[in-house]
């Protein structure tokens, strides 16, 4: 079954800007799936359509094959969204955040008491469940937005940059609560900036531009589009220019520092002998970005910094 | 418009939300029109009531209760609504509910009845203040019209704060009615004097204010008496709730404000 079906959707701001020139997607039941996209590339206004925060122009959106315009409360029922600005009530401790949450879903209060505290210990803020929220850190208060956004327990949870700002070992936090509760059969949308998320966690995935879907695939047969991925090398002793390495083409940053393109099918190894063979000593190798964002680089033709 | 039990929970969290809020910040919300009400009793009815006398067969400490009970409720009502709806607004956390399966006529009903409890809790205080205030000799002739006309009162400015907050862009937007439309209106509605008070051309001019009506009708069902017939009063007020009613959920419907 397809969790979420869109056809011919457009949305026209003010009347002249078209921020979606009519998007076809569809994502599975189940999936994980990543929409990405540059800034202003229509990622938000998509996710708002889908839950009811922006009203489209045109086309038609089914949420688990609910149509929006016949039946929203239903389709919206369907729906749990972490957006990606703070929208929390700072007055209001987590507790009752997630307790009128439930309440706008039909869930009364002992329901929703309890499941609201298995979410805040899942997600580790439990201990301050009654602190008011403009108390909480940034990291705090996106994993209470996630709460929230589950505490109706929805099939599809649409998250929109869930890790925008917050530290590593909390992202890791989240990526592992996200994939068990994908392993559990909910059906994840993300989008996100950290492009290391999306090729980690997301089976499918969709690149947006100009309100245009311009790529909607498998992620390992995008993936496998790569023609060549850059490697940087730190020298242990300076280099005044580029060295001469047999079919790669050097780049010289600084005095310790190259870039060498290295193609798909090249064996990194021939890299490293190279090196030994011109006797130039690498303190370090390391990926200059990873796959996907070479990628959505090269697809959405923006420059690599 | 059929409430399922979904739909029930979820106007009763509404309320319940609104309630905690208002008992919350109990500071803000209903201490001050008490102690609004219990000045102009110590100062209109213990230091001048006597030097001004009796209007009609009434003290002039009974003559303004009807009125300061329900300037407090006009104005607390309002506020209550275009604070709670603009803040959640501002805060962008009126997406709570906008992302829920609640229908708009339910939010619309959730908000108003939010600023109907505020109302009803502040006439509550006022009116507990108004029995132990010394000196005062309460009358009340026919409260179920009194309770009628509050309540009306309460829905018809709650949704009228809820108009505001919705086309509101920025804090101001909210005080500007409150402070220049509503206060003149509410002062100059016959709470502190009677209409015959006035020369006749300011009496018909006076007639086109709708507080001052409501005021009568009010100071009807407490003293028995009143300058003008409580039915005029009364058919506004039905017919202003019905009105706002549907403005309110024809603009939420559209989004204004609050969907791009």
């Amino acid at each position: 079954m397809t969790a979420i079906e869109i056809n011919g959707l457009k949305k026209l701001y003010g009347g002249k800007y078209e921020a979606l020139k009519g998007v076809d997607l569809s994502v599975a039941q189940g999936d994980f799936f990543a929409l990405l996209g540059p800034n202003g590339a229509g990622k938000s206004t998509l996710i708002g359509i889908l839950a009811s925060l922006v009203m489209k122009t045109a086309g038609t959106v089914k949420i688990m094959g609910v149509d929006i315009d016949l039946d929203s409360a239903r389709a919206k029922s369907h729906l749990g969204l972490v957006p990606q600005e703070f929208n929390l009530n700072i007055f209001e401790p987590p507790i009752q955040i997630l307790i009128n949450q439930a309440g706008y879903y039909g869930i009364p209060v002992s329901i929703a008491k309890k499941r609201a505290e298995k979410y805040l210990t899942q997600l580790g803020i439990m201990e301050k469940a009654e602190t008011p929220t403009r108390m909480l850190s940034g990291g705090m208060k996106r994993r209470l937005m996630i709460a929230r956004a589950l505490i109706h327990e929805p099939q599809i949870l649409i998250l929109d940059e869930p890790t925008a700002g917050v530290d590593i070992e909390l992202r890791k936090l989240i990526w592992n609560f996200l994939t068990e509760l994908n392993e559990s059969g909910t059906t994840i949308i993300l989008t996100t900036h950290y492009l290391e998320e999306a090729e980690n966690l997301c089976r499918n995935i969709a690149i947006i531009d100009k309100g245009t879907i311009i790529a909607n695939t498998e992620m390992k047969k995008l993936l496998a589009k790569l023609d060549q991925q850059t490697y940087v090398a730190d020298l242990a002793k300076p280099a005044k220019k580029a060295p001469q390495l047999k079919n790669f083409t050097v780049s010289r940053i600084d005095d310790y520092t190259l870039e060498i393109p290295v193609g798909r099918k090249q064996p990194i190894s021939t890299l490293f002998a190279e090196f030994a063979k011109k006797k130039i000593a690498v303190k370090n190798i390391r990926e200059k970005t990873n796959r996907l964002e070479q990628l959505f680089l090269d697809l959405t033709g923006k420059v690599q910094a | 418009m059929i409430m399922t039990k979904t739909d029930f929970i979820g106007f009763w969290t509404i309320l319940r939300k609104e309630y905690i809020r208002i008992v919350r910040i109990w500071s803000q919300t209903l201490l001050p029109p008490v102690m609004n009400v219990a000045l102009y009793l110590l100062i209109f009815g213990a230091f001048m009531g006597k030097r001004i006398g009796m209007v009609g067969e009434n003290t002039y400490a009974s003559f303004i209760i009807p009125g300061l009970l329900l300037m407090s409720v006009i104005t607390n009502s309002y506020g209550n609504v275009s604070t709670s709806f603009f803040s959640a607004k501002f805060q962008k956390n009126i997406e709570e509910i906008l992302v829920s399966p609640i229908p708009d006529w339910l939010i619309v009903l959730g908000f108003t009845f939010g600023g109907i409890i505020r109302g009803g809790l502040v006439a509550f205080c006022v009116f507990c203040v108004i029995l132990v205030a010394p000196g005062i000799q309460l009358k009340l002739q026919n409260p179920a019209l009194a309770i009628l006309v509050l309540f009306l009162t309460a829905g018809f400015f709650s949704l009228a704060g809820l108009m505001n907050s919705m086309f509101a862009k920025k804090f101001d937007d909210i005080s500007f009615i409150p402070t220049f439309v509503l206060t003149p209106l509410t002062y100059l509605g016959g709470i502190f004097y009677p209409l015959s008070s006035l020369p006749e051309f300011w009496q018909k001019v006076s007639a086109i204010n709708p507080i001052l009506h409501i005021v009568n009708a009010l100071r009807y069902a407490f003293l028995g008496s009143s300058d003008l017939p409580y039915w005029y009063a009364l058919t506004f007020l039905v017919v202003g709730n019905i009105v706002l009613y549907y403005s309110c959920l024809k603009y939420l419907k559209r989004g204004l404000g609050i969907r791009n």
